[in-house]
């Protein structure tokens, strides 16, 4: 579903005609426009804004945690566009179970570590990433820091053998 | 001495045996290095002295400020954005506090406004004045170092006078300032603004006129574009390869759209290009200050807005309301509506994002720092690739990263 306001957005109009029922829904909070996408597309979305739109980059990329709804995970992708002067925000809902979205790297090569970082602190795999590791936590750590049912003061105090 | 400076010996070395030329070899970087000002892993593959290939691993200094943001009330986490980039600590704190009033629908007094510019653009000059020292410190100009960290100490005292901090300042708040301004506070940074050109001057006569420095950073670690770009690269990095991009013009906060400044770009796309860049942004920022000075309002410090802000003292001793007000504050917290927003700054580093969402109660729901640094570093091995070890430090030290604001 549209929002009423959005429904003159050039943007939504032409991604809407391209891909049709591609896009859940679209709201605009505080002047940002965010658009929930079907996670299936996501590259072809980025392609597409990055060649006909003028996004050359993806500010960040990050996640959200809706710890215990479901669908649990929301991947949210903050675009920039130098050109227009214009900001995008992408989100796509993924389950909670066995999380994973394509991965984005094919279209802005700096996804790489933004994705890493999602897939470290909150374990939502990215398919067809080119390197897809731990980044900020140690190899061994058990568990994804981010996740909402992960307590703050971490699981243990022991660091072991194999947490570091 | 001419510019181009060639040493007068020139030395060949044979190999020892024909297995050793063609064998590679991998070195580690770090992960404390003295150049990395940090905890910062490079490993490279040389061929000789040649990087053929360069890969930086981040995280030694992870420090989980993200999680620790969500189980902290919306005026706790203004200490904790001071650590993650600790020598843009105020830009941090007004990016923090401007998305959080975005959310709030609060409206920020001018006197707030204009201290807050005044500030961030102080924060600006003591950032790029650390880079400047360190990095010509790696290239092996050593007074360098020590005339920065000389009129940092200047600058660290403004900073002392406004919030009683030199490193950690916390002064800006949801709705204002922590503080009204210190007595002689305004003059210490007048004369600040009046001292400082000549010292930009200075340091320019010492590097520009040393062939050891131009012929180190003169068509050193330059990277198409679009590769940087699309890395991720921003601020004084895209600026020196041509792209004018500045969040204080094309995204302006916190009221710049009333100041006059330039956004200094060079197209040469190489470590010198960056120091020239850096060099016009604190010139840039003393013009900004000067008005901002000149300018400055009179009126409140903090916005009319008794269930954000915390009641004067004053006002506590006689009005029962400010004392309810500030028990609900402290214990309670303020009550954010639920939504979201993205917020970008301009940081002394480049695009400085804080995304935060709100549930409707008075702890964020997550805080997400989109930090320049990250996105800086992750074109290092682009930048090495083909260079020289020697020129690891020179690219480096052209990024400005801040391992806090990196691993966060």
């Amino acid at each position: 579903m549209i929002s009423e306001q959005l429904q003159e957005n050039p943007l939504i109009a032409v991604l809407d005609a391209r891909f049709p029922g591609i896009i859940e829904s679209a709201v605009e909070q505080h002047g940002q426009t965010i658009l929930y996408i079907t996670p299936a597309h996501i590259v072809e979305v980025c392609t597409v804004l990055r060649d006909e739109h003028g996004f050359i980059r993806a500010s960040s990329i990050t996640a959200l945690d809706w710890y215990p709804q479901e669908p649990r995970f929301e991947v949210v992708y903050l675009l920039h566009s130098i050109k227009h002067n214009l900001r995008i925000r992408l989100k796509c809902r993924v389950s909670g179970e066995n999380p994973s979205i394509d991965s984005i790297c094919s279209v802005w090569a700096g996804a790489n570590w933004y994705e890493r970082e999602v897939f470290d602190l909150f374990g939502i795999q990215f398919l067809n990433h080119p390197d897809l590791r731990r980044i900020m936590m140690p190899e061994g750590w058990e568990g994804h820091p981010l996740r909402k049912d992960f307590p703050v003061h971490g699981h243990k105090y022991d660091y072991g053998e194999g947490t570091h | 001495m001419s510019e181009s400076f060639t040493p007068s010996i020139t030395t060949t070395v044979e190999p020892i045996s024909d297995a050793g030329s063609n064998r590679k070899m991998t070195l580690n970087m770090g992960p404390q290095h003295p150049s990395t000002h940090g905890v910062l892993r490079i490993v490279l593959e040389l061929d000789g002295e040649t990087i053929t290939k360069a890969q930086p691993e981040i995280g030694f200094l992870h420090t989980g400020i993200e999680k620790q943001c969500e189980a902290l009330t919306f005026q706790q986490v203004i200490p904790l954005t001071d650590r993650v980039d600790y020598l843009a600590n105020l830009s941090n704190n007004l990016c923090y506090c401007l998305g959080v009033e975005k959310l709030l629908n609060i409206e920020v007094p001018p006197r707030a406004v204009w201290t807050r510019v005044l500030l961030t653009e102080l924060t600006r000059i003591n950032s790029h004045l650390v880079w400047l020292g360190t990095h010509a410190l790696d290239m092996g100009a050593m007074s360098m170092f020590f005339y920065c960290a000389r009129d940092r100490e200047e600058l660290l005292k403004i900073f002392e006078m406004f919030s009683g901090q030199r490193l950690m300042t916390s002064y800006f708040r949801i709705g204002g300032l922590a503080l009204d301004h210190p007595r002689g506070g305004l003059e210490a940074c007048r004369k600040f603004v009046q001292m400082f050109p000549s010292k930009i001057d200075e340091y320019e006569t010492l590097l520009d006129n040393n062939p050891i420095w131009k012929s180190r950073t003169i068509g050193v670690g330059t990277v198409p574009v679009e590769t940087l770009l699309a890395l991720g690269a921003t601020g004084p990095m895209i600026r020196a390869a041509g792209i004018p991009w500045d969040a204080r013009k094309d995204e302006p906060y916190s009221g710049y759209q009333h100041f006059e400044f330039d956004v200094p770009t060079r197209t040469e796309n190489d470590v010198y290009a960056r120091y020239r860049v850096r060099m016009e942004e604190m010139r840039q920022s003393l013009r900004i200050m000067t008005q901002a000075l000149e300018g400055m309002p009179d009126g409140p410090f903090q916005a009319d807005a008794p269930k954000v802000v915390l009641p004067q003292r004053e006002k506590m001793k006689t009005q029962m309301e400010a004392l309810i007000y500030h028990f609900k504050i402290v214990t309670e917290g303020v009550r954010v509506p639920a939504g979201e927003v993205y917020q970008v700054i301009e940081s002394p580093r480049g695009e400085l994002g804080y995304y935060i969402v709100s549930d409707g109660t008075s702890k964020p729901y997550r805080v997400h720092m989109r930090t320049p640094s990250f996105g800086n570093i992750q074109t290092l091995g682009v930048m090495c690739e083909g260079g020289l070890i020697a020129d690891t430090i020179a690219s480096m030290g052209s990024m400005d990263f801040v391992l806090g604001d990196t691993d966060r």
